[in-house]
């Protein structure tokens, strides 16, 4: 076995300020081997490849490759680049305006009298992508090719320039079906030919299809190293959300079973916004606390952010209460009583320069209108009943909300959303990032909220938290809403068996089906 | 930065307007020390007169522009350059109707305030259009008011048909001089009701607390039901409008319309008064009296140097020395050494 051995990375470690990225990695890749990095945002997939191509610098650990009898350090990408490990991304990093040979042969021309030999850059372009059966002209500016070709190209030049390890980071995400298939045609040459393939990829599917072995990272560290054939889907997404199987105790909801359904809140109908999220159709009662589950990039907050307005629909009805509306912004959808407590909570949620006071009292300031502002002392009541009911731990209410910590600063946009008093609250991954303590006092409140009769949609990539509160859990996939779970569906197992799609579960899926169309 | 020796003393230092008053009191300071009579106010034929009336009085249309920058600052965390070319064309616009068309008047050929509204309609349109480029197409506002900077002095040429058009009437000097005997400039008066309105406007209704929010975070503003794109296209408006009424007095006080030379690398002054003020010049949080303080330790300083005999060619060296001083000291660089100096404290309130 091990002299097949190409790449061996052993205790890898690296720490940023605050975080420790990576504790303690192995990976290691064979010859002819398609490797897919699996782990959930943030388990340090694209940390550990950064330390392989000398973006990062090695901090602990050692690298070894094939044919080389010391331990590689890599300052720069260069560098790796000149002992074989090429890195093609999702963004082709390619010049779109010249020419797909200009491209391959970039930054390395052939001269001759000191002049670039145009003649054997074209001869030389043809035959590399005659011999990867690349269908792309020499001549042809890169930019008017297709993004597969264009990705396709980035693959030969690292190949051209003796790559044996070559890395591909997302490079499907913005590649429609038919141009995946044409990459892992691809992928599987290469394979054939001897080099390395290490495969970053959200797509479980395709990790399925073309990869050979498969490492799985969580929170910086290493899980595990397995062949394809022997980890089940199931499994696999056990190990990437850090729930191993048998541990999977049943925790039922502390709600039993919300009893007679009340009226609807939200009623979408076919709502989709196109290249993020899929025609679907979800019905929430009042009172009801909706949990949405999936992986990454499966759809979950962009389903959320079409009712919401956040995303303009590009199709599809939307009722709330039983009456038609027209969502084309957040204010619509304020105005029809909704909030929206965003994922990305320092991009989308605090204004870090401006008050406590000023970021509880925006959201309803912004609903009232320019020409009605609030009265200072209006302003001072609101936040300060916020400050003390949601326990907000700050100096006093005109320090910068980008002073306090993250719980705190989750809880003063709860705390805006709350003052709007709305009917219908969003809240995409609350408690990420935030300390255990009050990750169970959010918790809490949105059990409260909807025990007052407020309906809530609940995000979460702990799928416990989400067992706890809510009483209905849909699922995504790719896009897609495969399957609503409720009453005794709801555990653990059932779940992740409806993320993974697994078809040894046929029947699992089929009554995932029934349910979904119920509602 | 001193060691701070007890809490006043830090309350007052960690003022927004620490640093401009401290600006301005170091140029007055200079003034003291080079020309004794500097403070000296008189009344020569029953107007004031003295340096410091005239740094007041010459401020005027700075101060205008500094407010409406501070806005745009404020919103789209870049500058408008074109304001000084605005200026000309509004001076142009209200020349030209004044004077009916033709090179020189010297009676009016239309009501001064038909003149002076037209003059603000069209700076009001350069705003909008300006506003356009950088809220709606997304263009980086220095280059969007690129064109208009480039543009606005060969548009006010078109309106004068290449001449410097005069209108001598006394009623036209009117904003630029003084009002019948009272011995405050105009421009004076201009400056301070421009501060005030706008003041206002802030404080009585919510449009400084959009700005800021939209400024600091435009997508987290957006999804709490700010729209942005509005807010953003209306500062530029204001400042067009205000780059209006600056052009007009500028060009009352020379009672002609000179396109080559109204407001003349004013853009640059405003830009400067708006950091001097302690300003963030990539938007968010804004102090507009903070501006206002800026404007005129711009035009003291100006004054200053003229009073010390320094030429007009040489004056933008001095006036780059205060700008690198005041750049280094609001860089993210200067700063950390300066919290890095009080570091105890400085961790306790990021750990907290």
């Amino acid at each position: 076995m091990n002299d097949g051995l190409l790449l061996s990375m052993r205790g890898i470690s690296k720490a940023f300020p605050g975080v420790q990225a990576l504790l303690n990695v192995d990976f290691s890749l064979h010859k002819g081997e398609i490797h897919a990095l699996m782990g959930e945002n943030g388990a340090g997939k694209s940390t550990l490849i950064k330390v392989l191509t000398g973006v990062y610098e090695l901090e602990s650990g050692e690298i070894r490759l094939d044919g080389i009898d010391h331990p590689v350090v890599n300052h720069s990408p260069q560098e790796a680049q000149t002992n074989g490990i090429s890195t093609v991304y999702q963004e082709v990093n390619l010049c779109p305006n010249l020419t797909v040979a200009e491209n391959l042969f970039l930054g390395r021309q052939p001269k001759k009298h000191g002049l670039i030999d145009w003649k054997t850059i074209n001869r030389k372009s043809s035959e590399i992508l005659r011999s990867l059966d690349i269908s792309a002209e020499p001549g042809k500016p890169l930019g008017e090719c297709s993004l597969a070709i264009q990705q396709m190209i980035a693959i030969a030049r690292a190949v051209d320039m003796q790559c044996r390890v070559l890395i591909l980071d997302e490079p499907t995400s913005s590649l429609d079906d038919e141009e995946v298939e044409k990459l892992f045609a691809l992928m599987r040459k290469l394979r054939g030919e001897g080099v390395g393939i290490i495969f970053v990829t959200h797509f479980l599917d395709q990790v399925y299809e073309v990869c050979d072995r498969i490492t799985v990272l969580r929170n910086g560290e290493l899980v595990g190293d397995y062949e394809v054939e022997k980890l089940p889907r199931v499994q696999l997404v056990a190990k990437m959300l850090g729930k191993e199987f048998d541990d999977l105790a049943d925790i039922k909801s502390e709600r039993q079973g919300s009893g007679a359904a009340t009226e609807p809140v939200i009623e979408a109908k076919g709502l989709t916004h196109a290249g993020t999220i899929k025609p679907f159709d979800l019905t929430i009662n009042q009172g009801e606390i909706i949990g949405l589950t999936g992986l990454l990039g499966s759809g979950r907050s962009e389903l959320v952010r079409t009712i919401y307005g956040a995303d303009r629909p590009t199709g599809g009805t939307l009722k709330v209460k039983g009456k038609a509306v027209n969502i084309t912004k957040p204010l619509d959808a304020m105005k029809n009583n909704m909030a929206y407590l965003p994922e990305d909570r320092k991009r989308d949620g605090v204004i870090a320069d401006l008050s406590v006071r000023e970021n509880i009292i925006l959201a309803l300031q912004a609903k009232r209108g320019m020409f009605h502002l609030m009265s200072r002392k209006e302003m001072e009541e609101a936040a300060d009943r916020y400050i003390n009911l949601l326990e907000i731990k700050t100096p006093d209410r005109e320090k910068p909300v980008g002073s306090l910590s993250g719980g705190n600063q989750q809880k003063v946009i709860l705390g805006r959303w709350l003052l709007t008093n709305p009917d219908y609250l969003i809240l995409d991954e609350p408690t990420r990032g935030i300390d255990i303590g009050t990750k169970t006092e959010i918790q809490k409140l949105v059990l409260k909220m909807a025990d007052e009769g407020k309906t809530v949609t609940f995000i979460s990539s702990e799928i416990e938290e989400m067992l706890r509160t809510c009483s209905r859990i849909a699922v995504l996939r790719d896009g897609l809403k495969v399957g609503e779970l409720t009453g005794d569906d709801l555990t653990q197992v059932r779940i992740m068996q409806t993320i993974a799609g697994n078809q040894t579960d046929k029947e699992a899926s089929e009554t995932d089906g029934k349910e979904g169309a119920d509602v | 930065m001193k060691k701070t020796t007890g809490f006043d003393w830090k309350k007052i230092t960690h003022s927004r307007f620490f640093m401009p008053i401290v600006c301005l009191l170091l140029v007055l300071l200079v003034n003291v020390i080079q020309t004794p009579n500097f403070f000296a106010v008189s009344i020569n034929n029953g107007v004031l007169y003295g340096y410091l009336v005239d740094i007041i009085n010459r401020a005027s249309e700075l101060v205008i522009l500094a407010v409406g920058m501070t806005l745009v600052t404020a919103s789209s965390g870049g500058q408008d350059i074109s304001v000084g070319a605005v200026m000309a064309v509004a001076a142009s616009i209200c020349c030209q109707i004044l004077s009916g068309g033709a090179v020189s008047t010297n009676t009016l050929m239309a009501p001064i305030i038909i003149a002076f509204i037209a003059a603000l309609v069209a700076s009001m349109i350069c705003g909008a259009f300006n506003g356009f480029l950088v809220s709606v197409l997304g263009i980086q506002p220095m280059v969007a008011t690129l064109i208009l900077f480039t543009a606005g002095r060969g548009i006010a040429q078109l309106v004068t048909k290449g001449q410097i058009t005069y209108v001598r009437v006394d009623a036209y000097k009117v904003m630029g001089g003084y009002i019948g005997k009272c011995p405050i400039p105009t421009p004076v008066f201009f400056a301070i009701g421009v501060v005030i309105v706008v003041n206002l406007i802030l404080k009585k209704t919510a449009l400084g607390l959009y700005i800021e929010s939209v400024g600091s975070n435009g997508s987290a503003s957006r999804l709490m039901g700010l729209n942005s794109t509005r807010i953003k296209f209306l500062t530029y408006v204001i400042l067009g409008l205000l780059s209006g009424i600056a052009g007009v007095v500028a060009s009352s006080r020379i009672y002609s319309a000179d396109a080559n030379n109204i407001g003349l690398n004013l853009e640059m002054d405003a830009i400067l008064a708006v950091a001097l003020g302690g300003n963030n010049l990539s938007g968010g949080k804004f102090n507009l009296v903070g501006s206002v303080i800026g404007a005129y330790t711009i035009q003291a300083l100006t004054t200053t140097l003229y009073a010390m005999k320094v030429s007009a060619d040489q004056l933008p060296v001095y006036k780059a020395i205060v700008v690198i001083i005041i750049v280094v000291l609001q860089s993210p660089t200067f700063q950390k050494k300066i919290r890095a100096m009080r570091h105890g404290k400085a961790v306790a309130v990021n750990a907290g």
